[in-house]
């Protein structure tokens, strides 16, 4: 009898050795299912003399707990290897193409708008913005510029209708419109982005129709200074910490005095380049103290108010930021183009 | 642009210690903008005679030259009609470089080999580029000009020019001497005035001056008898060159010369041809006048003419008339110096086309006192350089106002602007540089304004002058205080952004577009079958009319992409559209062909056919809280370019705010979907604010049922029947089936429904779900003709 325990004992690993999961079950019938070895030691068990029974038993249930064990962790080895040849099986190849979803980009344009919208309203402006078809009134006559006025040469104009509406020539319509509408005549501080149009041919740097970002602020004892440190600020915005504007003497009807102004050239810092064409400068755009026929057109007495008033044009704030060298290229809407935009800014 | 020649300019401020390129900076940033700095000195620029000319094989206008340079004879191609044998050129060498960086080279042209360029004036900068320089062709030097020599000596034109870019409100640098006092500023000096110094021969001439407008403020007029026409003496010559005039005789140089001096236009007319009377007037109507360049214009009542008591014999300001021109044979000169209404002279040389030099100084305003200055400069130059004889009496019609111009400014007010901190001895300084006189009383600066500068009259002008002459680099940063005021967008602009950020989730391109387009594209998906809004003179009818609808925009933007091969197109564009003058509405547009979904490898494409566009458009609707509100109608508002059963309009409360579908066969054989909404109406329907609702906790029971029915039963029709029949507690009802083909007869389809219930207070028994469900099955089939399907 012992010899058998033995002999069965030496053999569980052996017999467990296996590499399919149906045989190990088998193996587990064969041992311990009704009819299996170690079953049927057990059952005779009874017919061991009662001196040995008791060491017989503990014997018996030994080789109980050594195949159960043994069973056990070739069952669980043979199952991990099931699943892992399941996974195999199922391996991608993941260099293959994926199925796209698409993340479509604002217009290289409306990113431009957007960031500066973003930090004026951060500085406390509202963006408003106004119709594109517009009166002669609020695009010339309450902006100091009467019909006849030879300033409106630079603007030339896309008429509609008997010289008294017309396609905006710039957005500053809608600061007039904001003072108008302002019936308490508090402080204002707006920017008005807005599509613009201009009698020019379309060429590298020009087009007929244009968008412009104009500010507006009035308020009490505002100067050239807080112009000028608006201005700053938005240049460092765009292009840096390093970058600074500077004024140089201009002329416009609503604005006096009247300023342009540069940026110091993100490209080269200053020194020179061919975005600068050699002067360190980028002109940006226009700028000024609101003039005071314009605050009182609107309104506003200009003993009390002053302000002042600035313009861009988005296109060419988009070509510097971006590297464009084509004005049109932003009207072509080449989808291929976009590819590039389909990502944040830094 | 306005040309300085520093030569000229030397006369009337001392320029000889000073550094030009220097200078071009200083007053620039002083308020003049010096936009070009021109030595007129150019290398490898040499004096040539021609010895042979050939016509050039393969040109019926080129000839070939051989031209002697004195050292050695070379071969030159030129273009121009006066070149011929034995005349001296100006040939401008391989190496050259002439202004607008043009670099001569050896070249060949149609074949023959050219070894540099015969030169006209206005290609070496020294005079404009005009139809009639260009006609004259190359420049013919004198008989004795020195061949190898530097033609630029020769001529004496050595100068340095500048190109001033004026701003349209300082007309006083239209003349060199208004200039010199920008430059006298800057340069701390003082102004030297012009020689008008002349003898006068006692009145005999018959004459009377009579003015009958008001547009004509002032009108003197002179008479120098026995001029001799002749060439100008060449100091004359040289300057009209350098500031771009090409120099005629003494008498038409001299009315130049004073123009650009002091920049009030004169009219020399022929004394003998115009008679004893000189009366301005306004033009009658249709009154005809033929003007010096041999053309017929017919006026208005709005252009102002000088006549001789009869006849107009030149047109105010704009141009002179051709019977009273002076010619080789003039002997007696009548001067005019006037000032006439400058929105007059705008007017009427727009009108005629006859802008010039002189219509665009009068135009901008002229300063009296030069009206006078001019024309005693104009005797003094006659007599000394066409040996005129200056009569005494000058005529004169003057109704100008010539009280001072004065304004008073505080210091305290010119650092508010400035946001400077001058002292009064600072704007003592500016003001003194400037040449504007003033007095100071307790703080106030009251400054007496020149006449010259028309340009200057409120306070705020005068913090101009006073911060560009003490320098805007000076202006110091400071950061905006004062009140916070809240920032961001105005509801309407939030409501358009908000709206364009989630179309771009939704994976579509945004486009930017024009808004004026051509009559065609005006003309289609007229939507609202309004009328067109067109632009008064469109520049090409290409760009005539204001779009009212953004599809045809797009359509351009696809074709332009399809020609590079990009195959799917997924874009958007808002935009403000108009289909009136009054009626702004903002618009969105979009246009799908292709692919949605692309996986070509695992054959797992989608295409975009009616449904992707309805989901579009169903998830904006979404977005905006509008599904419930929503119906797709096949309506006759549809624009005709839409496939009349594969299209339809969206109507929100009843209200049409866009169409959607595919394009008509006809209008494209592609499978494009385009969808316009009008974001203007959208954004006047009223949402509620979002509120949260707690997810039912009783456990819902979906069951599904399927109809045989016509084809031409919409789903919505049958889902209404469902929902009705359903009441409260059938919540959603999806179709999630339809078929057509095997086992089901040709004009019938198999459609069917999935039925979610629940009921927030209770768990539903299947009693009462199935209960409900036979109800709802037998109401469908009594309402609609049709058979329920049993699986």
């Amino acid at each position: 009898m012992k010899e058998k325990v033995n002999e069965i004992k030496s053999r569980i690993k052996i017999d467990l050795n296996v590499d399919d999961l149906n045989i190990l079950n088998d193996i587990k019938t064969k041992y311990i299912g009704k009819k299996g070895i170690i079953t049927e030691l057990s059952s005779m068990l009874k017919e061991v003399p009662s001196e040995e029974r008791k060491s017989f038993g503990m014997m018996l249930n030994e080789v109980k707990i050594l195949f159960n064990d043994t069973y056990e962790s070739k069952k669980q080895e043979l199952e991990e290897a099931l699943i892992n040849k399941k996974l195999e099986s199922e391996k991608v190849d993941v260099t293959l193409p994926e199925t796209d979803i698409t993340i479509a980009p604002a217009h290289m344009v409306e990113r431009v708008i957007e960031d500066l919208e973003e930090f004026f309203i951060s500085m406390g402006y509202q963006v408003v913005e106004g119709p594109e078809v517009e009166k002669d009134l609020y695009n010339f006559e309450l902006l100091n510029l009467p019909k006849g006025h030879p300033a409106r040469d630079a603007q030339d104009t896309f008429y509609i209708k008997n010289d008294e509406i017309l396609l905006r020539s710039q957005t500053s319509p809608v600061q007039v419109r904001t003072m108008l509408a302002n019936q308490d005549k508090t402080p204002i501080r707006i920017i008005c982005p807005g599509k613009t149009y201009r009698r020019d041919y379309d060429d590298a740097s020009h087009g007929h129709q244009f968008t412009q970002i104009e500010g507006l602020v009035v308020d009490k004892d505002i100067s050239l200074a807080h112009l000028k440190g608006t201005l700053d600020a938005m240049a460092r915005h765009m292009f840096g910490p390093n970058c600074v504007t500077r004024f140089r003497p201009s002329f416009y009807p609503f604005t006096e005095p009247s300023v342009e102004y540069d940026m110091s050239c993100f490209n080269c810092g200053g020194k020179g380049c061919n975005v600068c064409k050699n002067t360190g400068w980028v002109t940006i755009g226009g700028a000024g103290i609101v003039h005071p026929n314009v605050l009182k057109n609107c309104g506003y007495d200009n003993e009390v108010y002053t302000g002042f008033a600035f313009g861009f044009g988005v296109e060419r704030m988009t070509m510097l930021k971006y590297g464009i060298n084509d004005l049109r290229v932003l009207y072509t809407n080449d989808l291929r183009s976009l590819d590039a935009f389909r990502r944040k800014d830094v | 642009m306005m040309k300085i020649s520093t030569n000229w300019l030397n006369d009337y401020v001392d320029l000889s210690d000073v550094d030009l390129k220097e200078l071009q900076n200083k007053v620039t940033k002083s308020g003049i903008n010096i936009e070009e700095y021109q030595d007129t000195f150019i290398k490898n620029l040499v004096i040539g005679q021609i010895k042979e000319v050939t016509m050039h094989p393969d040109s019926d206008h080129l000839h070939i030259c051989m031209v002697d340079l004195g050292k050695e004879t070379k071969q030159i191609v030129c273009g121009a009609p006066n070149v011929k044998v034995g005349l001296k050129v100006i040939v401008a060498l391989p190496g050259a470089i002439l202004p607008n960086n043009f670099e001569i080279k050896v070249s060949t042209i149609r074949g023959v080999e050219s070894n540099g360029m015969l030169c006209a004036l206005y290609e070496l900068g020294l005079e404009e580029k005009t139809e009639d320089s260009y006609n004259k062709g190359i420049c013919e030097l004198k008989e004795e000009a020195p061949v190898g020599e530097d033609p630029i000596k020769y001529l004496d034109l050595g100068d340095v020019i500048y190109g001033l870019d004026l701003n349209p409100n300082r007309n006083d640098c239209l003349s060199h001497l208004g200039f010199a006092y920008q430059v006298a500023a800057v340069l701390d000096k003082k102004v030297k005035l012009p020689d008008t110094t002349y003898e006068k021969v006692s009145n005999q001439s018959d004459f009377t001056l009579e003015v009958d407008t008001p547009l004509c403020p002032l009108y003197l007029a002179k008479i120098v008898k026995d001029v001799v026409i002749k060439d100008s003496p060449s100091f004359i010559q040289k300057r009209l060159i350098n500031a771009g005039m090409r120099p005629i005789n003494n008498v038409v140089d001299i009315s130049n010369y004073i123009m650009l001096e002091y920049g009030q236009p004169l009219h020399f007319f022929d004394k003998d041809k115009v008679g004893n009377k000189i009366k301005v007037r306004l033009a009658n109507d249709k009154e005809e006048i033929v003007t010096l360049d041999k053309k017929l214009h017919t006026l208005s009542t709005d252009d102002i003419v000088i006549t001789d008591g009869t006849k107009p014999i030149c047109i105010a300001g704009v141009m002179g008339g051709l019977s009273s021109e002076v010619d080789y044979n003039t002997k007696n000169i009548l001067i005019e110096s006037a000032i006439f209404n400058p929105y007059n002279v705008r007017y009427t040389s727009i009108n005629e086309e006859l802008r010039s030099e002189a219509s665009l100084r009068y135009e901008k305003g002229l300063n009296y006192e030069y009206t006078y200055a001019a024309m005693e400069r104009a005797c003094h130059l006659l007599q000394k350089y066409a040996n005129g004889k200056v009569e005494e009496k000058i005529f004169i019609h003057d109704n100008i106002d010539k009280s001072k111009k004065e304004q008073s400014i505080s210091v305290d007010k010119i650092n508010k602007v400035l946001g400077l901190n001058l002292t009064v001895n600072e704007i003592k300084e500016q003001f003194r540089r400037l040449d504007f006189p003033y007095t100071i009383d307790n703080n106030i600066f009251n400054v007496t304004i020149p006449n010259r500068r028309m340009d200057v009259s409120i306070k705020e002008d005068l913090i101009e002058e006073v911060g560009c002459m003490y320098g805007y680099d000076n202006i110091p940063s400071i950061p905006l205080k004062g009140n916070v005021i809240e920032g961001g967008y105005s509801p309407f602009v939030k409501y358009r952004k908000d709206l364009s950020k989630f179309i771009r989730t939704l994976g579509l391109d945004e486009t930017r577009t024009h808004t004026l387009i051509n009559e065609k594209e005006a003309q289609e998906f007229n939507y609202f079958h309004s009328s067109l809004v067109k632009i008064d003179k469109p520049m090409t009818i290409q760009k005539e009319y204001i779009r009212q609808s953004l599809i045809p925009s797009l359509l351009n933007v696809l074709e332009y992409n399809q020609a590079r091969l990009v195959e799917d197109v997924k874009i958007y564009e808002i935009a403000n559209t108009y289909s009136t003058l009054e009626d702004e509405e903002l618009k969105l547009g979009i246009l799908l062909k292709g692919n949605l979904i692309n996986n070509t490898w695992q054959n797992k494409n989608i295409k975009i056919d009616f449904y992707v566009a309805k989901g579009y458009v169903t998830a904006i609707l979404k977005y905006l809280g509008l599904t419930k509100r929503t119906k797709f109608e096949v309506t006759n508002n549809i624009p005709k370019e839409l496939h009349p059963y594969v299209s339809c309009e969206i109507l929100v409360d009843k209200e049409g705010i866009g169409y959607f579908g595919k394009l008509h066969p006809n209008y494209t054989k592609e499978d494009i979907y385009v969808i316009e909404l009008s974001l203007s109406k959208l954004y006047n329907k009223k949402v509620r604010a979002i509120k949260y609702i707690e997810p039912n906790k009783y456990p819902n029971i979906k069951k599904d049922m399927a109809f045989i029915v016509d084809k031409a039963i919409k789903a919505e029709d049958i889902i209404n029947t469902i929902t009705k029949e359903g009441g409260k507690i059938l919540t959603d009802v999806k179709v999630f089936d339809v078929y057509t083909g095997n086992n089901i007869a040709d004009n019938k389809k198999s459609i069917a429904f999935n039925l979610t219930f629940e009921d927030y207070t209770k768990t539903l028994t299947d009693e009462e779900v199935t209960k409900l469900f036979n109800k709802i099955i037998t109401s469908v089939e009594n309402k609609h003709n049709a058979i329920l399907r049993d699986n």
